[in-house]
């Protein structure tokens, strides 16, 4: 339990990397050249309104008085309007988180499908022609632009063979699950890319160890050395590497919910780019920002319960 | 006392065809240890592993002999025959328990795992014998240390626990790959006793590898020395310490400094232990033995069989006993 | 079949080098010498050629605009590798100084740029980049800008690492012994050994940056139209891709060759200093 010690003490550790996250973002809204204020109300923007947003912000104080304000209001949850839809910026993500969740989970479960049994093949069958093949798919794999490759999913198993809808997210549970196969797999398909090459040279690695040859001095027959030796084993630096590629995973599911029109908080970030609605890119940034220090944290709780060894 | 390995005449060689292994044979009956002795790159790793079968198979082959175990070829069995054989009725501890023992499972996993597969234990059977053979290899708390991981153990303790987990599967000859050379003295002592002891109340065969001929004479039955690949000399230890047949073997008797202390200048072996590139004709000690004749430099000299023991031999064109020998049959 | 046998005997002794660097160079000939080679002009509009499939006249088609594709792909090539080349030199140079000098300074500088890297590296890289194109406005220049931000991190840390254990190495204590002064150390001893690695990396940035370059141009942010670039090629074909497919295909195919020449080019750089260590 000793080990799960650390815990306590990383919100201590995070504090430095949080405020700069907060920092980082909000002087990124304020350099926005232009009256803050109405940059913040957009085209609605009365006389009465500017002067309460002024005074909410606080923007007629000092900068760094400006900051506080914003911790503050932070603090309550409070991340401001949407100019383009009227409702507060919370609720809005909120009410979009669903679908990038499902995207996000969806498509590391596809990877983890796809990366496993490939990776195995791959180090069992070392120099042969199957492990060619995948060495050299997924090699190529890493130079898939994955917009693109959504797109020829699209072609392929939507249009071609009707197999999935074109784009949308559904409304039943039923239709999202529907929806949701093509962008997973796409996303999923460049995860695995990466992720096979590090499996596969991991399992050949604690396959050649000693503790493998000790192992079947045993009599341990082959297969279950991989399976229930080397294999969790290699899991270890593999989930780490998929956590490390956490902030590369959020920014293909930017790029795939524009290209399959999934509802998702990446959609909603590029609209309210190209509509100015700059609240709702702060609020967006954030809670991306927040969710990868997130995934960070579970994943090193992962590697301490996983791995005996490892002391935080 | 039956012989229960017999090994004639095994060859191990590497893909630029120079045998590593060279005509080796050497014997063992149950409940008996033996010392197989030589400097690094004398082969008796390599012929260990060959009798187990676990060659690097892309580097090494078995080029010819037969490894008998009870009566049976285990080198012409098939792989799977050959996976029952292993743990089962042979199995081998190495030097580094460290690498050896999966880093992410506990100790009492790795001996559970042999008791279940070798015998179909249930889960807790196989717990229950996981502490009775902690507690047998001398492992204090055992019901706990059961649970630990490999680091969490000492050098000796983990030795220990390595032991434990070669034993789990009740193996009736046991390989010991230079098991102490890793660690402290004090516990080097307790290790070889321990070892000992497993041979007196488990009635197991232990072949104890070492290039170490003072923990031979401390804990073996018999001894075979090795050099260059080649066996050199074979035979009861008192035998073979009491009168060494082969010129190597009387160095490596020599080279130990004496117990009483005293002034007397340390004794080396002039020379280098070849390597396979580089093995010299005929017997591949002689650039390094003070005896060496023309013949020697020639020719391999045959297995001679000492007339007072019929289970010494050596291998010496000019033994040092200067008795009258005979060509040994084998 | 034969060919495929031949091809499968020949491709693994091929040096992995050699292929990489084949395919880049590739490319930038087709770049340099589009005015040349590329049968049309990229920007005319033809409504009379639009959305003709590949065949004939037209290498890969024509868009809804008439234009050839296969020349818009050509001259695509020049703002692309354009893109990995400026993508890739502003974040080495600017990370390259940046871990370097705090590798060697130490102290309170050492911790406050970790702390920076960690702060950066806590946002997902393209959303960063996304939120500074937003403030910047959409284009090719705020993409170098955001792209120069966050991607000095990468070469920062592996610097800082290798001048960290560089300069506690015995040539250096040679140096100070001699009474160089600290800035000629870093720069004329510690620095060209830290390099080598940052270099080998950017090799695999380039495919990083490109792929990036290419998604924020799909999504309308970074090169806008009518300039030919991949990505925007294929945003302005996927509204056609159930009549048209060849728009859309033909310029993320070229994103893939030229993606997979970095990664062989990488891997290659990467296989040769493995040998030689």
């Amino acid at each position: 339990m000793h080990r799960y010690r650390f815990l306590l003490f990383r919100p201590l550790q995070l504090l430095p990397v949080l405020f700069g996250i907060s920092l980082l973002t909000f002087a990124m809204v304020r350099s926005i050249p232009g009256d803050p204020a109405r940059i913040l109300l957009g085209v609605r923007s009365t006389p009465e309104a500017l002067a309460r947003v002024r005074a909410q912000f606080g923007l007629d104080e000092p900068l760094w008085l400006q900051y506080v304000y914003f911790l503050r209001n932070l603090l309550h949850g409070e991340l401001g309007k949407s100019i383009i839809y009227r409702v507060d910026t919370l609720k809005l993500i909120f009410s979009r988180m669903e679908p990038t969740l499902w995207l996000i989970g969806g498509s590391v479960l596809l990877a983890l499908l796809l990366t496993v049994p490939l990776a195995s093949i791959a180090a069992r069958q070392q120099g042969k022609w199957a492990d060619h093949l995948i060495r050299l798919l997924s090699t190529g794999g890493l130079g898939f632009p994955s917009f693109w490759l959504g797109i020829m999913m699209i072609l392929l198993f939507s249009i071609t063979l009707g197999w999935f809808p074109v784009s949308g997210y559904g409304d039943t549970w039923l239709e999202q699950l529907h929806h949701m196969v093509l962008p997973c797999l796409t996303v999923a398909l460049a995860l695995a890319a990466v992720l096979i090459r590090n499996l596969r040279t991991s399992l050949i690695t604690e396959m050649a160890s000693d503790y493998a040859t000790a192992a079947r001095a045993r009599g341990q027959p082959v297969s279950r050395i991989f399976w229930r030796h080397a294999m969790p084993n290699s899991l270890v630096p593999t989930i780490n590497l998929l956590a490390v590629n956490v902030g590369w995973l959020i920014g293909s599911t930017v790029v795939i919910e524009s290209v399959f029109a999934i509802p998702g908080m990446g959609q909603l970030l590029v609209k309210a780019i190209f509509s100015r609605d700059y609240m709702v890119v702060q609020g967006v940034v954030l809670v991306f920002a927040l969710a990868t220090v997130l995934v960070n944290l579970l994943a090193d709780l992962a590697t301490v319960s996983l791995d005996p060894r490892v002391k935080l | 006392m039956s012989t229960l390995l017999q090994v004639s005449h095994l060859s191990v060689v590497n893909r630029q065809g120079i045998a590593l292994v060279d005509d080796v044979s050497f014997s063992l009956d149950s409940g008996e240890m033996l010392g197989l002795v030589g400097e690094s790159g004398s082969g008796k790793t390599v012929s260990c592993r060959a009798l187990m079968r676990l060659l690097p198979p892309d580097a090494l082959r078995i080029a010819g002999g037969e490894v008998s175990l009870q009566g049976q070829n285990i080198l012409a069995l098939t792989e799977r025959q050959m996976a029952k054989i292993r743990g089962r009725e042979i199995g081998m501890i190495f030097q580094n328990p460290s690498s050896h023992l999966n880093p992410i499972m506990t100790i009492g996993a790795q001996i559970a795992e042999s008791r279940r597969l070798h015998f179909g234990a249930s889960a807790r059977e196989a717990m229950v014998d996981a502490i009775e053979l902690l507690r047998k290899v001398g492992i204090p708390d055992p019901a706990q240390r059961v649970k630990s991981y490999p680091h969490e153990f000492s050098g000796g303790m983990r030795q220990r626990a390595m032991i434990a987990v070669a034993l789990a599967p009740e193996p009736k000859l046991l390989i010991a790959d230079e098991p102490t050379t890793a660690l402290d003295v004090t516990v080097q002592l307790q290790i070889l006793r321990l070892l000992m002891t497993l041979r007196d109340t488990l009635g197991v065969a232990i072949v104890l590898i070492t290039h170490d001929l003072g923990v031979v004479a401390q804990t073996c039955d018999r001894i075979a020395v090795m050099y260059g690949g080649r066996l050199c000399e074979t035979g009861g230890k008192n035998q073979v310490l009491a009168g060494a047949l082969h010129p190597y073997t009387q160095g490596l008797m020599d080279c130990q400094p004496a117990s009483e202390g005293g002034h007397s200048q340390l004794v080396t072996i002039d020379g280098q232990p070849p390597v396979a590139e580089h093995f010299p004709t005929g017997c591949r000690f002689h650039p390094r033995c003070r005896y060496a004749t023309q013949d020697c430099q020639a020719q391999q000299p045959p297995m001679r069989t000492s007339p007072m023991d019929t289970r010494h031999q050596a291998a010496c064109h000019h033994p040092l006993a200067h008795l009258h020998t005979q060509e040994a049959s084998c | 079949m034969a060919f495929l046998g031949v091809f499968r005997r020949w491709l693994p002794r091929q040096n992995t080098l050699t292929l990489g660097a084949a395919i880049i160079l590739l490319w930038l000939l087709l770049g340099i010498f589009a005015p040349w080679i590329a049968p049309y002009d990229p920007v005319v509009l033809d409504p009379a050629a639009s959305l003709l499939p590949p065949g004939g006249h037209y290498f890969f088609g024509t868009d809804n605009f008439g234009r050839d594709i296969f020349s818009r792909v050509i001259w695509g090539a020049r703002v692309d590798l354009q893109m990995c080349l400026i993508g890739v030199i502003f974040p080495f140079m600017l990370g390259t100084t940046l871990g370097a000098f705090s590798g060697y300074v130490g102290g309170a500088v050492d911790a406050l740029l970790m702390r920076c890297i960690d702060i950066v590296l806590a946002f997902p890289f393209l959303v960063l980049m996304l939120a500074i194109i937003a403030i910047l406005g959409p284009g090719l220049i705020s993409f170098y800008i955001a792209m120069a931000l966050v991607g000095w991190v990468s070469y920062a840390r592996l610097v800082r690492s290798q001048v960290l254990t560089l300069k506690h190495q015995d040539f250096i204590l040679a140096a100070r012994s001699l009474g160089y002064s600290h800035v000629r150390i870093l720069f004329v001893h510690l620095l060209p050994n830290a390099l080598v690695s940052a270099l080998v990396f950017s090799m695999s940035d380039c495919v990083l940056v490109l792929l990036s370059g290419a998604a924020v141009s799909y999504l309308g942010l970074g090169v806008q139209p009518p300039t030919a670039e991949w990505g925007v090629m294929v945003a302005e074909g996927q509204s056609f891709i159930t009549t048209a497919w060849w728009i859309t295909t033909f310029p993320g195919l070229a994103i893939v060759v030229l993606a997979l020449g970095f990664s062989l080019l990488a891997d290659g750089i990467g296989e040769k200093m493995g040998a030689r260590t």
